[in-house]
C-alpha cells in the first residue's frame, strides 16, 4: 500500500514536471524493469537521498527503467527491513541501509537482522569530524584526551541518537585510551540543527557529526576541528586524524545496499552489475562530489566481509557503553 | 541601506513573471498541503526535490518558500471547520476555531486566522530581512537548560485549557504525559512503554493524537446524541465579514503573535507549536472575558495563528545566515541546497545574492498571494459546514483516518488513532478537556530530554537552571504566570466575601 500510495505521487509530480518541460521523457531500453527502491526513513534525509540518486543514475543510464522509491520510515530503519524481508516481490527490490541500522537493530531488539538480506554494494561513506567552537579553551586533540582522562563527566559529548555511530566512536575512542566507556558523558541529540546548535552555542565541550555537516561553519571560523576519524587527511583539509593524535582508529559512517536473501541468483547477479555500472558512471561521480558523499564502492562480496566486521566492533561496544547488556 | 537595496532588488527577481508563476504555485500547493492532514510541507518539498534538479535554484526556492508559507495558512483550515488539524502548529487553534464555527461563526474565524497569518508573516520576513543575524546570535546562547526553562514556560499553559475540575484536567494532562514517553529514550536508547511493537519505538505523533481526540473523538460523541437532541446547524450566521468587534478584539493578538512566533521560531528546538501554546496562554490572561476561552474566543485564533506563521519564518533566520536547520522542512530546504551545491550560511549572502534576496523577497510576495487566494476561499470552505450532518461526520472520520494512514503510510497508526479516537470520546463523555492531554503528549518529551542533556552537561549539578540567567528568567516568570492568577482570584474572593459578610450573614 506504502508503493502505491508513493507511486501516485511520483506520478502527479512527475507529470506535473512533463507540463512544465523540465524533464525529459525516460529511455525505452532498460535491463531492469520495475524495480523498487526502498528508503526505510523519511523523504529528505541520507538513506532516502541514497535512493532517489540511485533511481536517477539507474533511469539515466539506462540501466533500470520504472524504478521507484518507497519510503518506510521507523525505527532506526528496522521497521523497513522487517518489511522487506518478509514482503513478497514480483519484481526485483533494493533496500537502502548504513551503520546506524546495525546499532538500532541490537538496540530496538529487532527481531529481523542483516542476515536475512543479501549485501549488494556498499555506496558511500563519511567520515566524523570533532568539532569545537572557535573559543575553546582545547585546542587540540591532546588537551581534550587530557581533560578526558583526568575527569571523564567533564567532557560532554554532542551527537546523534543514543547507539547511533556518533555514540559507538565515542566508546571506541575511550575504550583505545584506556577510560571505561561506560564513563563517557553522551548527550544525545536529533542531529542536524539542534547538534550544530549546542556545539555552536559551546553548550556540549565538542560535538560529533559528518565532516561535511560542519564544513561551512569551519570556513567561517566558527568552529574548529581538533580530529577526524579518516585513515589519512581528506582532500584539501589540514584537520590531524585520530591516527596522527596517537589514536588507532578507523571509522566510517557508511551507506550501502541489500537485495532480498530469497531472490533469484540471477536477478541478484543482475542487480550487481546494475549498481557497478551505475556507481562508475560519471552522472553518479558528480552528484557525490556535490553532496559530499565519499565514494566507498564495495562489491558484494567485499561488502559482506567488511559487514561482518564492522557489526562485530559496533555490537561490542554497544556492550562497553552500556546500550545494551 | 545597502539591505534595502538588496532587498530592492531581490524584488526584481522575485516580480519577474516566471518566477512570480511558482510563486504562485508553491502557496497553491502549499495550501492544499496544509489543508490535507498527513502531508506536511516537509514532504512535499522532498517529494517535489528531483523534479525541481532541471529547474534555476532561484525559482525552486521561491516555489518552496511558498509551500512552507501556504502550509502554514492552510493549516488552520481543517483545525476550525473540521476540528482536524493539519499540523502540529494549529493544534491549538482548533480549540476555541472548531467552537466558533459551531456558533455559526467559522468565516470570522478563518478570515482572522488568514489576515492575522498575513500579517505576521509580513512582520516577520521584515525581522528576517533586517534582524537575522541578532536572533541567530540569540538563539545560540539557548542550551539544554534554557529550553527546559522555555517548555516549563509552555506547559502552563495548561493552566488555561484546564477547564472547571482541577482533577479531571490533571488527569487528561498526565495521560498526554504518559502517551508522550511512549518510544525510545533519547538519551539511552532504551525502549519505552512499546510493548515490544516496533511500530511503537518511534513514539507517538503528535498530529495522529491530536486528530484522534479532537476530531474523532469529538465526532463519535456528537454523532452518538444525535439522536437525542437537535443541535442547531453550524452554518453561517450573519454576515461572513469580521464585525469591527472582531477586528478591535484580533489585531492586538496578531501583533502579540507575532512576537512570540518569530524568536521562538528562530530557536533550534523552538518549533511552531510553542509559541502557539504561549500565544493563547497570553492572550487568556490579558483578555477582558477570559471565560469564552474553550468556546470559541476571536482572541485564541488570531494569537495562535500568528505566531505559527511568524515561527515560519523564524526558522529560516538560522537556515539562511548559518545553515542551521531548525524544522523538518528547513532540514530538507538545506539539502535542496546541497542538490544545487549552494551551502546556506554566512558566505551565501555574498557569493548567491540574487538567489537569497529573491527567495525573500518572494516572502513578501508569496504572503500577498497568500491572502488574496485565502480570503476568497473562505467562503467556499465554511459552506463545507452545511453538509447534512450524517455526511460531514462520515467525512470527518474518512478524512482523519486517511490522514493518519498518509502520515507514516503505516497501519498502525491508524490503530492508534481509532483508540485514541474512543478514549476522547470516553473523555468528551465523562466531561474531560483533551486539550490539556496534547500540551503534555507534545512539551513533555520535550521537556524531560532538555532537562536530562542539562543535568549530563552539569553533572548532576541542579543548580544550573537557577545560575543560567536566561533560565532562571524564564522560570521567574512561568512562576508569576501560575501564581499571580491564584493570588488575584484569592484577593477578589476576599474582597467579595468580606462584602458579602457584611451585607447578610451566612
Amino acid at each position: 500500500m506504502g508503493t502505491r500510495r508513493a507511486t501516485l505521487f511520483k506520478g502527479l509530480f512527475t507529470a506535473a514536471a512533463l507540463i512544465a518541460g523540465t524533464v525529459t521523457a525516460t529511455p525505452s531500453l532498460a535491463e531492469l524493469k520495475g524495480l523498487e527502491i526502498i528508503a526505510p526513513a523519511s523523504p529528505g534525509g541520507g538513506w532516502d537521498q541514497h535512493a532517489r540518486t540511485l533511481q536517477q543514475v539507474l533511469q539515466n543510464q539506462k540501466l533500470a527503467s520504472g524504478v521507484q522509491v518507497a519510503n518506510i520510515p521507523g525505527a532506526g530503519g528496522t521497521i523497513g527491513l522487517a518489511q522487506f524481508v518478509t514482503a513478497k516481490k514480483r519484481n526485483p527490490a533494493i533496500l537502502v541501509g548504513g551503520q546506524i541500522m546495525l546499532g538500532a537493530i541490537v538496540t530496538n531488539k529487532s527481531a529481523v537482522t542483516l542476515d536475512q538480506v543479501a549485501p549488494l554494494a556498499r555506496l558511500t561513506g563519511e567520515y566524523t569530524a570533532i568539532v569545537v567552537p572557535a573559543d575553546s579553551p582545547i585546542k587540540s586533540f591532546g588537551d581534550l584526551l587530557q581533560k578526558f582522562k583526568a575527569d571523564p563527566g567533564s567532557v560532554s559529548w554532542g551527537g546523534g541518537s543514543a547507539g547511533g555511530s556518533d555514540q559507538i566512536l565515542a566508546g571506541l575512542i575511550a575504550k583505545a585510551v584506556g577510560v571505561d566507556p561506560a564513563k563517557v558523558n553522551y548527550v544525545a541529540t536529533a542531529g542536524g540543527g539542534e547538534l550544530l546548535a549546542s556545539a555552536l552555542g559551546g553548550h556540549v565541550t565538542l560535538g560529533m557529526g559528518g565532516y561535511n555537516e560542519f564544513a561551512p561553519q569551519f570556513q567561517a571560523g566558527k568552529l574548529r576541528a581538533i580530529a577526524v576519524s579518516a585513515p589519512q587527511r581528506l582532500p584539501n583539509t589540514d584537520t590531524p586524524t585520530l591516527k596522527e593524535q596517537g589514536v588507532d582508529l578507523e571509522f566510517v559512517n557508511w551507506r550501502g545496499i541489500f537485495a532480498q536473501a530469497n531472490a533469484k541468483p540471477a536477478e541478484i547477479k543482475e542487480l550487481q552489475e546494475a549498481v557497478a555500472k551505475a556507481v562508475a558512471s560519471p552522472e553518479w561521480q558528480d552528484i557525490l562530489k556535490q553532496r559530499g558523499w565519499i565514494d566507498q564502492y564495495q562489491p558484494a562480496d567485499q561488502f559482506a566481509a567488511f559487514l561482518k566486521e564492522d557489526r562485530a566492533r559496533i555490537e561490542g561496544t554497544l556492550k562497553d557503553i552500556g546500550v545494551t547488556k | 541601506m545597502d539591505t534595502l537595496a538588496a532587498l530592492g532588488h531581490g524584488f526584481l527577481v522575485a516580480l519577474t513573471p516566471y518566477n512570480l508563476l511558482w510563486s504562485a504555485i508553491g502557496v497553491t500547493v502549499g495550501t492544499a498541503v496544509g489543508v490535507l492532514p498527513g502531508i506536511g510541507p516537509a514532504l512535499t518539498v522532498a517529494l517535489l526535490l528531483p523534479v525541481t534538479y532541471h529547474l534555476e535554484p532561484t525559482s525552486a526556492f521561491i516555489m518552496f518558500a511558498g509551500i512552507y508559507y501556504g502550509a502554514m495558512y492552510g493549516g488552520s483550515t481543517t483545525s476550525i471547520l473540521l476540528n482536524a488539524p493539519g499540523e502540529s502548529g494549529s493544534i491549538v487553534t482548533a480549540i476555541d476555531g472548531h467552537a466558533m464555527a459551531k456558533q455559526g461563526r467559522g468565516a470570522q474565524a478563518l478570515a482572522t486566522a488568514a489576515i492575522g497569518s498575513f500579517i505576521a508573516g509580513t512582520i516577520a520576513t521584515a525581522a528576517l530581512t533586517f534582524v537575522a543575524p541578532l536572533m541567530v546570535k540569540m538563539a545560540l546562547l539557548f542550551g539544554p537548560a534554557e529550553y527546559f526553562a522555555l517548555m516549563v514556560l509552555a506547559l502552563t499553559t495548561v493552566t488555561a485549557v484546564l477547564g472547571n475540575s482541577l482533577a479531571r484536567g490533571l488527569g487528561s494532562l498526565f495521560l498526554g504525559l504518559a502517551l508522550g514517553l511512549v518510544g525510545i529514550d533519547m538519551q539511552t536508547g532504551q525502549a519505552r512503554l512499546a510493548f515490544g511493537v516496533p511500530e511503537l519505538l518511534d513514539g507517538i505523533d503528535t498530529v495522529v493524537v491530536a486528530v484522534g481526540l479532537f476530531a474523532v473523538g469529538e465526532t463519535l460523541y456528537v454523532a452518538s446524541r444525535f439522536r437525542f437532541e437537535r443541535e442547531e446547524v453550524y452554518a453561517l450566521k450573519g454576515s461572513k465579514w469580521m464585525s469591527r468587534e472582531d477586528w478591535s478584539r484580533s489585531w492586538k493578538p496578531w501583533l502579540r503573535g507575532t512576537l512570540l512566533g518569530f524568536p521562538i521560531g528562530a530557536l533550534p528546538a523552538g518549533g511552531s507549536e510553542i509559541p502557539t501554546f504561549l500565544s493563547y496562554l497570553v492572550e487568556k490572561r490579558l483578555a477582558k472575558k477570559p471565560e469564552e476561552f474553550g468556546h470559541g474566543a476571536i482572541e485564541a485564533v488570531a494569537g495562535p495563528e500568528a505566531a505559527n506563521n511568524a515561527s515560519a519564518a523564524g526558522v529560516l533566520a538560522p537556515l539562511l545566515s548559518l545553515g542551521l536547520p531548525t524544522s523538518a522542512t528547513a532540514a530538507i530546504m538545506l539539502a535542496a541546497f546541497q542538490q544545487y551545491g549552494l551551502q546556506p550560511g554566512p558566505t551565501l549572502f555574498d557569493s548567491n545574492p540574487e538567489l537569497v534576496w529573491g527567495m525573500i523577497a518572494s516572502l513578501y510576495v508569496g504572503n500577498v498571494l497568500l491572502l488574496l487566494l485565502n480570503l476568497p476561499l473562505v467562503g467556499m470552505w465554511v459552506k463545507l459546514l452545511v453538509i447534512p450532518r450524517p455526511w460531514l461526520y462520515a467525512g470527518i472520520l474518512v478524512f482523519s483516518t486517511l490522514g493518519a494512514y498518509t502520515l507514516n503510510n503505516n497501519v498502525v497508526d491508524l490503530v492508534i488513532l481509532w483508540v485514541i479516537g474512543l478514549v476522547g470520546f470516553g473523555m468528551r463523555v465523562l466531561n474531560v478537556p483533551v486539550a490539556p492531554c496534547v500540551v503534555g503528549l507534545i512539551l513533555g518529551p520535550l521537556a524531560e530530554q532538555q532537562f536530562r542533556r542539562a543535568l549530563a552537561i552539569s553533572q548532576g549539578d541542579a543548580t544550573v537552571f537557577i545560575t543560567h540567567p536566561i533560565s532562571a528568567a524564564l522560570l521567574a516568570i512561568a512562576v508569576l504566570l501560575v501564581v499571580g492568577p491564584l493570588v488575584m482570584r484569592r484577593r477578589s474572593r476576599t474582597a467579595a466575601s468580606d462584602h458579602a459578610g457584611k451585607t447578610s450573614a451566612v
